[in-house]
């Protein structure tokens, strides 16, 4: 596949490519030149935007933005609580959605044969699709007066053990950040674990069988064989996966319980970047709307933090997978 | 034969002449609701305050009979939104429940800005106990409740209160907005006016005690009330009623206590001052009658406009939300404006030119 010029082309002097191309081609090249570019300029214009009208926000605080305390009454605007709360939600949601996505992953690729896999793989399909306000509703409407009283079992449960009280005591209401890492869980599961088999499916037979042929058993096979090749590539999914957490608004917004507090307490409500900005975006005016737009501009820059180094990973991983 | 010609003529002639003047009649006659007397047409499009959006919505159905050609929009999305659309003319008016905050007048630098209030309404204590019917709470009391500085139903301030009410032991469950809001803007400016030892200050969104609930919207703070044993929340008058909540009499300046209604909300808009610009609060108002937690909304719109069509079907919409289209609140739990208002207002419509 790589030699392409094949050896009936006299290797003479050749004019530049663009030159020998009819006129359609080279339409074509412009139009989807300016396509891409325009994708870039789009980006470049909602982050100078963006960060010009949440000035007001960095001039007023200083580095004071990323301080604790978020009152506008009071006109503080610290944004470490939202940054704090996503960070936690995040993390619930990795916690709970990787080992299953990629269990999901190895299931669908290694053990069940393709055409049952099928059908697992719509159904998993379907999941990305229902809209985020919908998880959203169906959290704050069913699943949180439902998990509510699973919380104040468990807070009953750890009261008076160190570490776990600190955790998982004093449930308010089921709205909460383990609740909000919940739902952010079943929401990027889909992207993890579609990216998992991809990555997973690129593993050559060939190692396959040579591992079964050493004798090895389905799960040392895929300790052998798998996982070494499909390492970095999972680890891509699931950074990209955490960028989709980070940034999911409305779902959070409607079941993190809005209140602005840095606690241990996994099963108090918090609140986090995207939810507070959709929350708190229609009444606010000054810096209250810097603020908030500037907390745009912050998630804006640790989401394409994340997504670089996840390319970043995937294309080592790509590489060392075809070499 | 040609006296038969010009005989018929005559009467096409009558009979045409007589058909023009019912439709000049007819167009005068159905714009009542204030405005230049001929039909307009075109658009209006408006945005802001959702505690209009029902009266709004509504206002456009029936205006819809009144000038035909007209097409009004509303949104919602907030007074913040309704006022940056406004400043940014993406909007020929915009539904704010507060007057322009300092923070935003460089927004409408050079521009005059006319405010016509267009409705009234309570804000309730709403709450959630079983087997107690009335409650009697002031200003001191609610602050304390949701600073969370009074935690048990039984507290000996409320109990004070309320001699002869059996109060549960039960703690009590704050329920407070999750959205930013002019109905937490005013329920805090309430306390900051009436309640000596409410720190928390007053702003769209507040730095609520840590175990209170947050509900998206009055139907959101609304359903966590009906949903929660012992808790309470402020929610409007419309919501706490459609979702048919038990609301607290709240004690006034003139020291009576006060039920909400429509009326003592009118009452509470009739005692207040108001600026020559019609801005005013209703919150702690003066008189017997007044419900203390009453809070008001404007419509906002530029005083000079950039065309005459524009400016007529400004005053022939806004004209209809305080003339006519004040008999449409009650039904919808809103309080029409008190006659020394909605005069003021119906006066003003006058400077909206071109």
């Amino acid at each position: 596949m790589t030699q392409q010029a094949g050896p009936g082309i006299p290797a003479g002097p050749a004019r530049p490519l663009s030159e020998r191309r009819p006129l359609g081609d080279r339409t074509f090249q412009v139009i989807a030149l300016a396509a891409g570019l325009m994708v870039l300029v789009i980006l470049v214009l909602i982050a100078f935007s963006t960060t010009q009208q949440a000035l007001p926000w960095f001039k007023a605080e200083g580095w004071g933005i990323f301080g604790k305390t978020w009152n506008p009454a009071t006109q503080q605007f610290g944004a470490l609580s939202f940054i704090y709360g996503t960070a936690v939600t995040s993390a619930i949601a990795l916690i709970m959605a990787v080992p299953v996505s990629v269990g999901i992953a190895l299931l669908l690729t290694e053990v069940v044969p393709y055409r049952r896999a099928r059908p697992i793989v719509y159904v998993i399909d379907l999941l990305a699709v229902v809209p985020s306000v919908v998880w959203g509703l169906w959290g704050i409407l069913v699943f949180v007066p439902w998990i509510a009283k699973i919380y104040a079992h468990i807070a009953s449960g750890v009261a008076g053990i160190p570490v776990l009280d600190d955790l998982f005591g004093s449930p308010t209401s089921g709205a909460s950040f383990f609740t909000a890492g919940i739902i952010l869980a079943f929401m990027i599961t889909p992207i993890v674990t579609s990216l998992s088999r991809e990555v997973i499916a690129t593993v050559p037979a060939i190692d396959k069988e040579g591992a079964y042929a050493l004798g090895a058993t389905r799960l040392e096979m895929i300790q052998g064989a798998v996982w070494p090749h499909s390492k970095g590539g999972i680890v891509g999914a699931v950074l990209l996966g955490l960028g989709r957490a980070m940034g999911e608004t409305i779902a959070a917004a409607l079941v993190i319980g809005s209140s602005a507090t840095i606690t241990s307490h996994l099963f108090a409500p918090g609140d986090s970047m995207p939810a507070v900005i959709a929350n708190q975006f229609p009444e606010a005016s000054g810096t209250f709307r810097a603020a908030l737009i500037g907390l745009g501009v912050l998630l804006f820059v640790f989401t394409i933090i994340i997504n670089v180094i996840a390319r970043t990973i995937v294309g080592r991983a790509a590489e060392q997978g075809s070499a | 034969m040609q006296r038969l010609r010009t005989h018929s003529a005559v009467v096409a002639g009558a009979a045409l002449t007589a058909m023009a003047l019912s439709l000049a009649a007819c167009s005068s006659s159905s714009s009542t609701g204030g405005g230049s007397g001929s039909s307009l047409s075109g658009t209006l499009n408006g945005s802001g305050s959702s505690f209009q959006l029902i009266y709004q919505q509504t206002a456009i159905q029936s205006f819809r009979s009144i000038q035909p050609g007209m097409t009004v929009n509303y949104g919602g999305g907030g007074s913040g939104k309704g006022r940056t659309d406004l400043a940014s003319n993406v909007v020929q008016f915009a539904g704010s429940d507060s007057p322009i905050p300092s923070a935003e007048m460089a927004n409408f630098k050079g521009k005059t800005v006319l405010y016509f209030p267009v409705v009234i309404g309570p804000i309730t204590i709403s709450y959630n106990l079983s087997g107690v019917s009335s409650l009697k709470l002031d200003a001191p009391v609610i602050a304390d409740i949701f600073q969370a500085k009074i935690t048990k139903w039984n507290s000996p301030a409320i109990t004070a209160l309320n001699p002869g009410v059996k109060l549960p032991s039960s703690p009590i469950v704050i329920a407070r907005r999750s959205d930013s809001s002019g109905t937490t803007a005013n329920f805090s400016q309430f306390l900051v006016d009436a309640a000596p030892n409410w720190k928390l200050g007053t702003s769209s969104t507040i730095s609520w005690p840590a175990n209170s609930q947050g509900g998206s919207g009055n139907g959101g703070v609304a359903q966590i009330i009906k949903s929660t044993p012992g808790a309470i929340g402020y929610v409007d008058y419309a919501d706490a009623k459609g979702a048919g909540l038990v609301y607290a009499s709240i004690k006034n300046k003139a020291g009576n206590y006060i039920a909400p209604s429509i009326q003592s909300a009118t009452t509470a808009a009739d005692n207040v001052t108001v600026k020559p610009d019609l801005t005013f609060s209703a919150v702690w108002a003066s008189g017997a009658g007044s419900y203390p937690i009453t809070y008001q909304s404007w419509d906002l719109v530029y005083q000079k406009q950039s065309s005459t069509n524009t400016a007529k079907m400004l005053k022939a919409y806004i004209g209809y939300l305080v003339g006519d289209g004040q008999k449409l609140l009650p039904g919808l739990n809103y309080a029409p404006l008190p006659a020394s208002i909605d005069q003021k207002a119906k006066a003003q419509l006058d400077k909206i030119g071109s």
